[in-house]
């Protein structure tokens, strides 16, 4: 298919422990992303959302190429980053860019605004002549929303909106056709959470531009994505349409997942299907066997234990599931 | 629970049993700063009944902690200076105790939760140590009783293997266990009033769940008095029985939780609801708030919310700032137009 723009093989990363400091030996490895497939198509925008240690991050570090994978395969645009060169696998990379979470840490304290957005034609000098540099980063301001003039001034002197503004229009800078989005409005209030989105949906439809959305938060993701993508300790246990994930999840983890999120409708209180599940995630060093989840979940049976279920499509809903037990449970009731 | 304490306690002079456990008048705190003077709490007013949950919503920066911190006398000065208002617990006023007697109150009859556990527990005492400190200081117990007691506690709240446990530093425990830490640190002397200052904010939903279950659980066993202090709406609408919602240091409306939800008087408020991603508005462009808050030391004249206010008319713009208009018995808001505001669903 030709609109698959990013797509990952059984993309493994494995984070050695090791243990002395002269004769340094590996004793195991965190495993934070244990084989995943992923398909991202044009425009659209894919949400994958887990709770902390999942492995959200570190799939988005490989995706934009700042962490290599132990194993497995990248496609940007058809392209297996990890078989070209390195002068390839650099101007593929132009393609893919990344929005941070935390816009205080992401911005260098000592670059102007317009230093930081005009930083990656450094890198890249072929996409902007030098000339009309200055003027192309005063468009991406403009196209942010936040005043051209400002571009001498430096980051601590805009708020978190606007720095995460800017850490926008960076990834903005080379005409990219990906944006990869971790957690790009946890670290910012409601209010200004709900103008970053829209900023966000205005230059996908303006641009063209395919997102990967990741965050914690299940309602945005809700709100922006297409197709969500649910991890749990460095493997996907469910894939769909956001209607099929929200409204007929059939993995345990899922239902669990979004049953804990609270409604903001005091109506619904006492009313909802609530799951408390037990215990914290286990650590991604040693896992356990079989089905990752089933230290914490009420239908664990003894195959679960044995047999690692495959991410694949189980029953009615249509969606793929890594559950031997998937079945449709109705957990977020729509407001009347 | 002993009671030696308590009789001391009995002794405070003013003391009403009768009284509200928590009642907020007034409340005025400034930060004085190089830059200026930063007017964190201008004029906050909230009370809390025994068993009842009153939320303070806010976003970074409304002056809702440093209420809490007021509260609790832990207010950082300088800079942070308490300058006018009153804080009564069961009718005394707490800002005019000496700060022998409010050492007393602190913990035993109002205690509090913080944001983020890892630093707000010690690193290098054991947990079981830093709960033992609580009864060997107020209660004057042996290292020994205190520790049957802290083991007790940590059961209490839900940790596994508590006896294990207790000798376990912060660090080996949990981002949800140790915020279960704070919570048994904050019950210990089993406190009529409970400030939780964003207890669940640097947790995972699923833990979130977990902890706002066993809060509530407490709270309905002890009929403890709990002040909740989030900017999350949506844990809010599951637990409040009354809000308090804060903007640039006021209260800018409060109410009963299902009348704020069902019917926002105050502009402020609205724009918050309206700003979370609902289903039946997927593909539709949120609803925001333009613009920015206030800086503190630098607060616009008449209501700190005009500049982002779609309903704002000249009167806005001047001082006073808007008083809170009665909108229904049991409702205020801070807004001259609030019929408006309401009635325009």
């Amino acid at each position: 298919m030709s609109d698959v723009v990013l797509e990952t093989r059984d993309l493994v990363k494995h984070f050695p422990l090791t243990q002395g400091i002269v004769f340094k030996k590996q004793i195991g490895a965190v495993r934070a992303v244990d084989g995943v497939n992923l398909e991202l198509r044009r425009g659209e925008t894919l949400g994958i959302v887990g709770e902390s240690g999942c492995g959200k991050s570190t799939l988005a570090r490989m995706l934009v190429g700042l962490e290599t994978p132990t194993s497995g395969d990248l496609f940007v645009q058809g392209k297996n980053m990890s078989k070209v060169g390195a002068e390839e696998r650099r101007r593929g990379r132009r393609n893919i860019q990344l929005v941070m979470q935390d816009p205080y840490t992401s911005l260098n304290p000592r670059m102007t605004v317009g230093d930081i957005i005009g930083e990656p034609f450094e890198v890249h000098p072929d996409v902007v002549p030098k000339g009309s540099r200055r003027r192309k980063v005063q468009e991406l301001l403009e196209l942010v929303g936040l005043n051209p003039d400002h571009i001498n001034r430096y980051p601590h002197q805009f708020s978190g909106g606007q720095r995460q503004r800017i850490g926008i229009a960076r990834a903005l800078a080379l005409n990219p056709e990906i944006i990869l989005c971790d957690e790009p409005v946890s670290a910012l209030d409601v209010s200004i959470q709900a103008q970053v989105i829209n900023l966000l949906e205005k230059l996908q439809n303006e641009l063209g531009l395919s997102y990967v959305f990741i965050a914690h938060d299940l309602s945005v993701v809700r709100h922006i994505a297409d197709r969500v993508a649910v991890m749990y300790l460095g493997k996907i246990v469910e894939i769909g349409t956001e209607d099929e994930i929200y409204e007929s999840p059939t993995h345990p983890y899922t239902q669990a997942l979004l049953s804990a999120v609270p409604v903001p409708d005091p109506k619904l209180r006492g009313q909802r299907d609530q799951i408390v599940l037990v215990g914290d995630v286990p650590s991604p060093a040693n896992p356990p066997s079989g089905c990752r989840f089933r230290t914490r979940c009420w239908k664990a049976q003894d195959i679960c234990a044995e047999q690692e279920p495959l991410l694949q499509i189980r029953d009615k809903s249509g969606h793929p599931s890594a559950c031997h037990f998937a079945e449709v449970r109705d957990v977020v009731h729509a407001t009347e | 629970m002993s009671t030696d304490v308590n009789v001391k306690l009995d002794a405070l002079p003013g003391l009403d049993p009768k009284a509200l456990p928590l009642q907020v008048k007034n409340l005025q705190v400034e930060f004085r700063t190089r830059n200026g003077i930063a007017h964190a709490v201008n004029g906050v007013s909230f009370d809390v009944r025994a068993g009842e949950t009153r939320a303070i919503l806010g976003e970074s920066g409304c002056g809702k902690s440093v209420t809490a911190q007021a509260i609790m006398g832990i207010l950082d000065s300088p800079p942070g200076f308490v300058t006018g208002g009153e804080i009564l617990y069961r009718g005394v006023d707490l800002l005019k105790l000496p700060e022998s007697e409010r050492r007393k109150v602190r913990a035993n009859r109002i205690a509090m939760i913080f944001q983020d556990a890892l630093s707000a527990l010690n690193p290098v005492f054991t947990v079981g140590f830093q709960l033992g400190e609580l009864f060997r200081k107020h209660r004057g117990m042996s290292r020994q009783d205190a520790k049957a007691r802290s083991v007790e506690l940590l059961d209490l709240v839900k940790i596994p293997a508590a006896k294990q446990r207790v000798n376990d530093y912060p660090h080996q425990f949990s981002g949800g266990m140790r915020q279960r830490v704070m919570i048994a640190m904050a019950l210990a002397l089993d406190p009529e009033v409970l400030i939780a200052d964003e207890p669940t904010t640097a947790l995972d939903v699923t833990v979130q769940a977990q902890i706002m279950a066993l809060l509530a659980e407490l709270q309905r066993e002890r009929n403890m008095a709990l002040v909740l202090i989030t900017h999350d709406m949506g844990v809010v609408a599951d637990v409040a029985d009354r809000i308090s919602v804060m903007y640039a240091g006021r209260v800018i409306e409060e109410a009963g939780v299902h009348e704020i939800y069902a019917s926002p008087a105050h502009p402020y408020t609205k724009g918050l609801l309206e700003s979370i991603p609902r289903l039946d508005l997927k593909g539709q462009e949120l609803s925001a708030i333009k613009g920015l808050p206030p800086a503190l030391t630098n607060i616009p004249p008449g209501c700190a919310f005009n500049p982002r206010c779609r309903y704002a008319q000249d009167v806005c713009k001047q001082d006073p700032a808007p008083a809170l208009f009665q909108v229904s018995p049991s409702r205020t808001a801070a807004c001259h137009f609030w019929k408006e505001v309401k009635g325009d669903e």
